[in-house]
């Protein structure tokens, strides 16, 4: 699990790596050029233009070196020093972005980000898992019925809509045609201001119903299909012939024994939330990790960009291994093999 | 998991309702593709993005067919390329070009442009005039090309809101005791007494007198802008949405079955090849699908079409790396469980090559499996790369309906009201991943039967 997250950041380096330098080559060259211009005094001590600028160029050389940029970004030293710090979780400063508070330390721009994508997202599919959790079990006690044929068509026809493609919808129809919600998902007042969580609150809800609209279909139909193989087995059979009550088999018995592959893609989902839905945040314009990323990659903000990636594998590593841990909880046969 | 052979898959297959409906739209969709590769010249679709093309197009308009539903007509976007044309050769040439309209609407048109090239000596009169359905005439222009010794091309366009026409137009519509102050020249040109607008017949008169013979009008167009135009309306930047629709079905196509086909087959060769050789190479090659497997997809489909390239054949690449896994998993295991039947064995005994066994015996049978699992992952590479072209990160040259939506965005066009412009390519989206749903969990539905009872 680790050789994984390593080779994942090693990748993510390797990719944005080259562009990185450059990038951060134009920066130095920038820097001494405003920095020279700003001291006039530095122009004129020299006699002509040939001395100038072999003096800029030499000092653009001194600070390249001193920022260890004259070897290639592939050399074992730098990405071995880039690994090692964020090891150490250090992810440095970020190249452009800044947080809201204005700080450009990568961590605290994550730590700003993560709730926001939190209170949206995890929010969406825990409403999304449970509200898939029940119509799956109602429609696959009732396989063949008018509420199961129902899910399974909504499951289809929604899955094949583009979240943020229903969102843009959404927001023409609700905020611009009715006028019923925002349609910025940021509020306008100040955090600190006393009206704040009712505005974040009325702000949110639009992109909470859309994601939740789009998501729950797909999960009941997830759901009624592992339900639809338990409940043919021989002991639901056997506890319908001894007279229990079927809401208690399905609920109970049924559920129970459908779990762990349910577990497991709710642990996926949930660690997958938390990297939010770059498009979605884009379209509601929510500032969260999703549009984070985006605004990272199109300036190409190396930290920021490394560190997001962090921390998403290392979460979603987490939740692949939480969800084992509960597989074998509750589906004991696991464990002996 | 039971093995079913391509007849029978096929025979079940046409019981299937939904399986059918996916089909029905699926051969619509090439339908509309071929379409798009006949009716609409390759020139259309190349000039995309070339403002100059779309210049005679009304800005952000709806598309006709509202007028169907409406109480109060609006106008539409008329362009009349072809008048009729009457020749009169005397001492004085007359070439006169005739724009006939028919007016029916309930709104006043936003403007009118005439646009011309002719080619002339000397220095030839051009008179436009318009007869309105009350037979009264109204003399709008009379000026004079400007004058050259020798043969020379001019092109001209003509708009509504020059001054000459519009001074005319006030005297003119006084005369009729039709005049009202502060009225743009349209709206004299097709009011009636109250100021409502007249319906009727209108023709425009477009008359060029030269001494010499030789004045040859090579180009002649009347522009009637509306506020409806096309069959899907058209976008901020002038351009006919029904191109950019049709034209994005089969890029769409292409993009959704190239990917599915392609990361199907590494998947099934992939998985199939790892659980039959098992042991070691099995190890390698699952902790390589694991990594892929973690990886974030989405932003690293960004940064590789940051970096490397976003041309639409890099991005079909870029797709397919991130979609085969979970297809070499599944057929990883299933191979697994075939590797173990007693017809493998025996051709392993027989000494049959490794490829030749999982070629012809294993991955046949996994065929099904496969079908159905190229049907299911169309429509995320359909989203996906859609998703990608709505960030601005597609092909520019390409007209994706993803491009189309990100344009959309970008204009607005969600606050301004503007749905022909977001509703049309988001549909075809859902449409062609409904069709590849539908057929997906037909087969789905074949191969599990115990999801179907």
């Amino acid at each position: 699990m680790f050789g994984v997250l390593m080779i994942t950041l090693l990748l993510t380096i390797t990719i944005v790596g080259s562009n990185m330098d450059v990038i951060l080559k134009q920066g130095v060259v920038y820097q001494v050029r405003a920095e020279i211009t700003e001291n006039p005094a530095i122009a004129e001590s020299f006699a002509n233009v040939e001395d100038f600028e072999k003096f800029i160029d030499e000092q653009i050389d001194e600070r390249i070196k001193a920022l260890g940029l004259d070897a290639p970004w592939y050399s074992p030293q730098r990405i071995g020093f880039s690994m090692y710090k964020i090891l150490i979780l250090d992810f440095g400063h970020a190249t452009f972005l800044t947080s809201d508070s204005g700080s450009s330390a990568v961590g605290d721009i994550l730590l700003e980000k993560i709730p926001r994508t939190v209170l949206l997202f995890t929010t969406a599919t825990i409403i999304i898992s449970i509200l898939g959790i029940f119509l799956g079990a109602l429609s696959a006690s009732k396989v063949g019925s008018v509420v199961d044929r129902i899910t399974s068509m909504f499951a289809v026809v929604s899955s094949s809509f583009p979240v943020w493609w229903i969102g843009m919808l959404m927001i023409f129809l609700f905020a611009f045609t009715y006028h019923i919600f925002p349609a910025r998902a940021t509020p306008s007042i100040l955090p600190t201001e006393p009206g704040y969580i009712i505005a974040l609150l009325y702000h949110m809800a639009l992109p909470l119903i859309t994601i939740v609209m789009i998501g729950f279909g797909a999960w009941a139909y997830l759901v009624r299909n592992f339900m639809v193989g338990t409940m043919q087995e021989d002991f639901i059979s056997a506890k319908k012939a001894i007279g229990i009550n079927k809401n208690k088999i399905v609920y109970k018995h049924a559920l129970k024994n459908a779990a762990p592959p349910i577990i497991t893609i709710l642990a996926l989902s949930l660690s997958g939330s938390l990297g939010g839905a770059i498009i979605t945040e884009a379209v509601f314009d929510w500032p969260g990790m999703g549009r984070l990323y985006f605004e990272a990659i199109s300036v190409m903000d190396l930290p920021v960009i490394i560190g997001a990636t962090y921390v998403l594998t290392v979460l979603f590593l987490i939740s692949i291994f939480v969800a084992d841990l509960l597989y074998g909880y509750f589906d004991p046969r696991v464990k002996t093999e | 998991m039971s093995s079913i052979g391509s007849s029978e898959l096929k025979r079940e297959f046409i019981k299937s309702k939904t399986g059918l409906i996916g089909i029905g739209i699926l051969s619509g969709l090439f339908i509309l593709s071929l379409i798009a590769a006949t009716a609409i010249p390759i020139d259309t679709f190349k000039q995309w993005n070339n403002p100059n093309n779309w210049i005679s197009y009304p800005k952000a308009t709806m598309p006709i067919w509202v007028n169907y539903f409406l109480e109060d007509k609006i106008p539409e976007h008329i362009i009349i390329e072809n008048p009729s044309t009457i020749t009169k050769k005397d001492v004085i040439s007359v070439t006169s070009h005739q724009f006939a309209i028919e007016y029916t609407y309930d709104d006043f048109p936003n403007d009118f442009i005439y646009e011309f090239s002719v080619e002339y000596t000397d220095s030839p009169l051009l008179q436009i005039s318009v007869i309105r359905p009350d037979q009264n005439e109204m003399l709008l222009l009379s000026t004079s090309l400007p004058y050259s010794d020798e043969k020379v091309i001019h092109h001209e366009r003509i708009f509504s809101t020059d001054d000459s026409i519009k001074k005319n137009a006030q005297i003119e519509s006084a005369k009729m005791k039709l005049f009202r102050d502060g009225v743009s020249s349209e709206d004299l040109i097709f009011a009636d007494k109250y100021g409502h607008v007249l319906k009727g017949n209108y023709l425009f008169l477009v008359n060029l007198y030269g001494i010499e013979d030789y004045t040859k009008i090579i180009d002649s167009k009347l522009i009637l802008g509306g506020k409806a135009f096309g069959i899907m309306g058209t976008d901020e930047l002038r351009r006919d949405l029904i191109v950019g629709l049709l034209w994005g079905t089969p890029l769409a196509l292409l993009i959704g079955i190239s990917v599915a086909v392609g990361s199907v087959i590494v998947g099934l060769i992939y998985g199939v090849y790892a659980g039959f050789k098992g042991r070691k190479t099995d190890e390698t090659l699952m902790r390589f699908n694991d990594i892929i497997y973690a990886l974030p997809a989405l932003p690293f489909l960004i940064i590789l079409a940051v970096t490397i390239s976003n041309s639409i054949f890099m991005m079909i690449g870029f797709l397919m790396i991130f979609s085969w896994v979970g297809i070499a998993k599944v057929s990883r295991s299933m191979s697994l469980q075939i590797k173990t039947r007693q017809y493998i064995e025996a051709s392993k005994i027989m000494g049959q090559k490794d490829s030749k066994i999982i070629f012809k015996h294993i991955i046949p049978q996994l065929l099904p499996y496969a079908f159905a699992s190229i049907a299911i992952s169309v429509p995320a590479a359909i989203t996906t790369e859609a998703g990608l072209s709505f960030l601005g990160l597609g092909d520019p040259t390409f007209p994706t309906w993803g491009q189309i939506l990100h344009d959309a965005n970008v204009f607005g066009a969600a606050a301004r009201g503007l749905w022909w412009w977001i509703v049309p390519p988001g549909v075809m989206i859902a449409i062609t991943g409904l069709a590849f749903v539908f057929i997906g969990n037909a087969l789905d539905a074949i191969i599990n039967p115990k999801l179907k009872r």
